[in-house]
């Protein structure tokens, strides 16, 4: 294989993504079979679960549009619900765009095939030394994807044959979280940010209920980090942002 | 079923365009050749940490403190993870313990 072709930079990017895909692969393996299942059991055709992973690819809407699917015909209902679960993408967006700078043709991807997971793996990783950048984000983020899709096929077709003794699995996308905002915690000079974000979601969570808080979250965020931008920067000095 | 093929295939062409015009906005209005302005870079540096606490509260965000197993089990198993994590700092180590810790305790002390 010679050396600083494309090819040549893939491979060793894959070997290296890959591991830190693995609690993905266990997670949404597990959380796409049972949205699979779940999708057959409300009477979608089998095709449909995977096809709405492939073309969508966002969990909690999906789970949303299996119900669409099953009311009266509302376009506009769906266009408005499916920007309002995805908002906090434009987040990850404003947060990723000097990590996707330079990336090429991958960086296409890596917007199209944007999740929790993927930001918030492809954020606090450090690209290993020696491995094209460009390559191990793409594989990160298309190895998930592809765990995804895979996962609400294997449910769809196989949903009568799969058994569940494997209660609480999903709590792996808890614990991935958890240890993702640990390492940025243990990785920052100050926790404003982090203490602003907790502080928001549990008030908002109080407030506006289990369904409804993401988005009066994100406002809040915005509008408390926005108001401490001066402060930060001052504190944060060098430059720094 | 109440919709015609073609109407749910619309519905999902509808939450196709509003999922992926979340995802292309930030880098259609802030493209690399132009200067990025200083209030989005600031919010670019921020907003990952305060954004990570309000993902870890989603996943947490059905579990009752007053009702069925009082969240002991999530509490438990996230004490693992964090402390496991924070002594040996391998990701895959601290989550693995953590979600086997929960399965056996939702599965058997808790279960029901």
């Amino acid at each position: 294989m010679e050396k600083g072709t494309s090819t040549g930079k893939a491979w060793p990017a894959l070997r290296a993504a890959f591991p830190y895909t693995v609690p993905i692969l266990t997670g949404f393996l597990f959380l796409g079979i049972g949205y699979g299942i779940f999708a057959h059991s409300m009477g979608l055709p089998k095709w449909m679960a995977p096809f709405m992973a492939a073309t969508i690819f966002g969990g909690s809407l999906e789970f949303v549009a299996v119900t669409l699917l099953l009311a009266p015909f509302n376009p506009v209902q769906a266009l408005i619900l499916s920007l309002v679960i995805q908002a906090r993408h434009l987040f990850y967006g404003i947060s990723m765009l000097e990590k996707y700078k330079g990336t090429g043709w991958k960086k296409i991807f890596l917007i199209h095939l944007m999740c929790d997971e993927s930001f918030a793996i492809n954020y606090t990783t450090e690209v290993p030394a020696g491995i094209d950048k460009g390559w191990f984000l793409f594989w990160i983020s298309f190895l998930n994807y592809s765990y995804w899709v895979l996962g609400s096929f294997l449910g769809s077709q196989f949903s009568t044959l799969l058994q569940f003794n494997l209660k609480g699995l999903g709590f792996i996308m808890t614990t991935l979280f958890v240890v993702i905002f640990l390492e940025q915690w243990l990785k920052e000079d100050q926790h404003v940010s982090a203490v602003v974000g907790f502080a928001a979601s549990l008030g908002c969570l109080a407030v506006f209920g289990a369904q409804r808080f993401m988005i009066p979250a994100l406002v809040v965020i915005l509008a408390v980090l926005t108001v401490l931008r001066k402060p930060l920067q001052k504190q944060g000095g060098r430059g720094q942002f | 079923m109440e919709m015609t093929l073609t109407q749910q295939l619309i519905t999902i062409a509808m939450c196709v365009l509003g999922t992926m015009a979340t995802r292309y906005i930030p880098f259609l209005l802030f493209p690399p050749g132009r200067q990025t302005p200083p209030y989005v870079q600031y919010l670019g540096k921020v907003l990952p940490s305060a954004v990570f606490a309000l993902l870890v509260v989603y996943c947490l965000k059905d579990v009752s403190l007053t009702t069925g197993s009082h969240g002991i089990p999530e509490a438990l198993a996230l004490a693992v993870t964090v402390v496991l994590h924070v002594w040996r700092r391998q990701m895959f180590l601290s989550m693995a313990a953590g979600t086997i810790l929960y399965m056996v305790l939702v599965q058997t002390v808790f279960a029901g």
